[in-house]
């Protein structure tokens, strides 16, 4: 592994147009990537989801390099119709096009942050892989008291160009004071056995509003990871929503440090798993002042021989008084071979706090089936009825009206 | 002052901090084969038992300690310890309590375990345990007419042989952890309880655990059996002389039900704690396993935790058998600067099995306290449940209370639910409590009381008082 690694590095550096600087800082993260490599089951954070297995299993000769002087087309018929948007597009690897036409250009600021010191304390290496092999780093800057005026969608595209390739995005944001920001995350991925890895940095300043949505609905055997960090000034809301259901293996990660007074963090999940499917949420909520409040709710509905996990982490500091913190994850398991693993936790240091976290799982309920084919469904109609009503009640915690019609629609609930 | 009061300042200190001045018999210091040797050969054993302990020791030499749990401690140095101390006069073991070491009998009874049955009153039959050496063992009579085996690990060895190698190490085997090894190693003494088939066991068992010699490590092993459809329900407890080391006490429990079998084993445990600084007080970490072997059966752990300077122990349930029911009811208070990691695993294997976790947390001034627990239920164990509540109290902003699940649903017919709150006692029920005429301490105290009712209610009814108290005590000072 570490000579591909090695020598894919040494391939892009030819290809790509890096400063010698870049060169030095990449190298560095390289050397800690190959020393750490891909994490495994016997790190506590990945018990569940054992990266480092999946790709030897079904990745098995995954590339490193990507050729970022090939430029890809777009098409236009996966572009999501019906809702006025600005676009980022992402293909194999490479920022096609960044496009803010619908606002202020004055408001919004994109910076190439490529060339400057991009370390990120945390221990991770896939955030070193990240540094290593990517191309190109932006941030986004929304200017004080600008709210965005449409949505920003980015589309994860892959066509079948690529296989069984590393794929590296980061970007950052900042928010400026009393700004807001809708942003969804699309995946259509095409491509096979590829591995995706999305890095967000967010910095909320005080009384911004960050929403983020990510949508991983369409069958693909990609193995995806996703890891937002979340800095949270004063009166400060961010809003996180995941649809993980398309993806053979998806795991989203969430840090959320709640750095400001009366700040507040929630996030809401759907896991909709079938066929050898497994995909993990990990969450940590860090209340590190007072009076901050976060909210978390988790659901999985489980088909044949598929697999979620969801690991909540609610600290808080001992300077955090008046925390309001919660968690509560629920499963379906449909079949017998669909497994369900939580492990939601609670650290807490301060005493005038109210914490709490539940978590339910089991089969659909025999009683209320009988009660709905008794009123002339047949047995697939009620199955189908309660697990709607099941996964509505997540959805319905989305805020922006425009925004739940849409992800109701895509995953075709009926409301 | 008021009696209340004056109780309060005799009980302030803890009250079994004495040490008894007695002639021991210790083995050399260090852990080696030939410490093992002299363990075995001092106590007389066969040769399969000193096999059994040279194989957990060479398995040891190529264990780490495990570093996962919260509180963290100093490094122990496993040579600077004594394996093996035993009060002299125990070396031919008295007939009877008669001819028992007065001293000995004068530091049970300082201790509130009247050996001598005189106290039949009491009605609980007791096996002492005082640094490695069982010292005695009461009520044997009346139990032998109903054919309960109630003896030291050490008689039950000479004895009875062919029950211990059927089931010693069946459930906590000697590959298992680090600690757990090595008390298959140096295991010194501990209980050994077997019950007939059919047998309801007339009165409660009892063993009373005593460290008493200084640099001693304390290794007990304790080994129920509850045969076809017998039912026992036995009690633990412990105390240690104030000292300024640290000692540690590493011992294995095993339990074993099988057909409609059902076990009952609670702990009321007080070790010293370390004075208010965090200097000294005992090193708790305890292996305790029961296995649900046959169709039906029970076995409930109750525990109450409010000794030692850190707790580190997992009472743990295997539901084998079909129909097969786990339980766990736990109350834990750390003061001070103690440490506890502490909850439970349920292991579903069998179908329709069971099992309910209560576990109440109670921390109080630098003090940590974490529950980890795991529900396990396998893709076989159809139709099973769980049910879990931990809830946790704060006094305080300088101590902290985790909770720390894993919960592992492999199977679509089963049903878990879980539910955790964090939470501090309310101004309100103070207010209201205070309002009508107790003062802050007493409030309280009732407030934690009725916090832990609903673990207290499945102690035994002497054990319950007891441990009623024990919770009010460990609180003291802490208000405020």
């Amino acid at each position: 592994m570490s000579e591909q690694l090695q020598s894919d590095f040494d391939k892009l550096v030819k290809t790509s147009k890096f400063s010698s600087e870049e060169i030095k800082i990449k190298k560095n993260f390289l050397n800690n990537f190959i020393k750490k490599g891909f994490p495994n089951r016997k790190q506590e954070d990945w018990k569940f989801l054992d990266i480092s297995r999946i790709i030897k299993k079904n990745i098995s000769d995954l590339s490193f390099f990507n050729d970022y002087s090939q430029s890809n087309k777009i098409d236009p018929s996966v572009l999501v119709d019906g809702l006025e948007h600005n676009k980022i597009i992402f293909i194999n690897g490479k920022i096609e096009k960044i496009d803010f036409n619908f606002e202020d250009q004055n408001k919004i600021e994109i910076i190439d942050e490529t060339k400057k010191d991009i370390s990120f304390e945390y221990e991770n290496s896939l955030i070193d892989l990240n540094s290593v092999f990517i191309d190109k780093i932006f941030k986004i800057l929304i200017k004080k008291n600008y709210s965005l005026k449409k949505p920003l969608i980015i589309y994860h595209l892959t066509n079948d160009k690529i296989k069984s390739t590393n794929i590296n995005l980061r970007l950052d944001f900042e928010l400026g004071e009393n700004s807001c920001l809708k942003l969804i995350d699309y995946f259509i991925n095409t491509a096979a056995k590829n591995f995706i890895n999305i890095f967000y940095n967010f910095n909320l300043e005080k009384d911004s509003i960050l929403k983020n949505y990510k949508i991983d609905k369409y069958r693909n055997n990609n193995l995806k990871y996703s890891f937002n960090n979340i800095e949270q000034d004063s009166n400060s809301v961010s809003e996180t929503f995941i649809l993980s259901a398309g993806s053979d293996y998806f795991k989203n990660e969430i840090n959320c440090n709640l750095n400001g007074e009366y700040s507040s963090a929630f996030i809401n999940g759907i896991f909709s798993l079938k066929e050898n499917q497994q995909h993990e949420i990990r969450t940590t909520i860090n209340h590190l002042v007072e009076n901050t409040k976060s909210y978390q709710l988790i659901k999985s509905v489980l088909g044949k021989n598929s697999k979620s996990a969801y690991q909540g982490r609610i600290f808080v500091n001992s300077k955090a008084q008046k925390t309001d913190g919660y968690q509560l994850s629920k499963a379906i398991l449909l079949d017998e071979t669909s497994e369900f693993n939580a492990k939601p936790e609670l650290e807490i240091y301060a005493d005038d706090v109210k914490c709490s976290h539940g978590s339910a799982s089991g089969s659909l309920d025999e009683n209320s089936i009988f009660y709905l084919m008794s009123r002339g469904l047949n047995y697939q109609q009620s199955k189908e009825l309660l697990i709607n009503g099941f996964l509505i009640d997540v959805v319905e915690k989305i805020t922006d009206a425009e925004i739940k019609n849409l992800i109701t629609n895509i995953i075709g609930l009926k409301q | 002052m008021d009696t209340r009061e004056k109780d309060i300042e005799k009980l302030k200190d803890y009250k079994y901090g004495f040490t008894t001045d007695i002639e021991n018999i210790k083995a050399p210091k260090g852990l080696n084969e030939d410490v093992i040797k002299f363990i075995s050969n001092i106590k007389k054993e066969p040769k399969w038992m000193l096999d059994f302990r040279l194989k957990a020791y060479e398995r040891l030499k190529h264990l780490k300690e495990p570093n996962w749990q919260k509180p963290k401690y100093p490094k122990i140095d496993y040579q600077d310890l004594y394996y093996y101390s035993a009060p002299k006069s125990m070396k031919n073991k008295p007939k009877s309590l008669d001819e028992l070491d007065p001293k000995l009998l004068e530091t049970y009874k300082k201790l509130g375990i009247p050996l001598q049955e005189q106290a039949r009153l009491n009605g609980i039959a007791v096996d002492a345990v005082f640094d490695s050496v069982s010292v005695a063992t009461t009520f044997k009579g009346e139990l032998t007419k109903h054919g309960i085996i109630f003896c030291s690990m050490s008689e039950a060895i000479q004895k009875h042989p062919d029950l211990v190698k059927k089931y010693l190490g069946t459930v906590i085997p000697i590959t298992d952890h680090f600690f757990a090894t090595l008390n298959s190693a140096v295991f010194t003494d501990g209980s050994f309880v077997y019950i007939p088939e059919g047998v309801k066991c007339p009165m409660e068992l009892s063993t009373y655990f005593r460290i008493n010699a200084s640099e001693t490590g304390q290794f007990e092993r304790t080994l129920i059996i509850a045969d076809k459809g017998s039912y026992v329900s036995y009690l633990e407890g412990c105390t240690a002389p104030m000292r300024d080391e640290n000692q540690l006490h590493a011992a294995n429990v095993e339990l074993i039900a099988l057909d409609d079998a059902e076990i009952k084993y609670s702990t009321v445990q007080n070790w010293y704690p370390g004075d208010e600084n965090g200097k000294g007080g005992i090193y708790n970490f305890v292996t305790k396993r029961g296995l649900c072997k046959g169709k039906n059966s029970k076995i409930s752990w109750t525990q109450v935790e409010t000794g030692s300077a850190i707790t580190w122990k997992y009472p743990s349930c295997i539901l084998k058998g079909d129909n097969s029911i786990g339980e766990f009811y736990s109350i834990a208070i750390t003061n001070n600067h103690q440490k506890a990691d502490t909850g439970t695993k349920m292991i579903h294997l069998g179908k329709n099995t069971k099992s309910k976790i209560i576990s109440k947390g109670i921390s109080a001034g630098f003090s940590d306290m974490t529950y980890r627990g795991l529900v396990d239920i396998n893709s076989k164990a159809k139709n099973s449940s769980n049910y879990t509540q931990c809830d946790s109290l704060l006094m305080g902003n300088k101590c902290g209370a985790h909770t720390v699940p894993y919960i592992k649903n492999k199977n679509f017919d089963s049903n878990i639910a879980h539910e955790a709150t964090t939470s501090k006692i309310s101004e309100e029920q103070l207010h209201y409590c205070q309002q009508r005429g107790l003062n802050p301490e007493e409030a309280v105290g009732l407030i934690v009381n009725g916090f832990c009712k609903e673990v207290l209610q499945q102690l035994p009814m002497e054990f319950a008082v007891e441990a009623q108290k024990l919770v009010g005590i460990s609180l003291e000072g802490s208000v405020g």
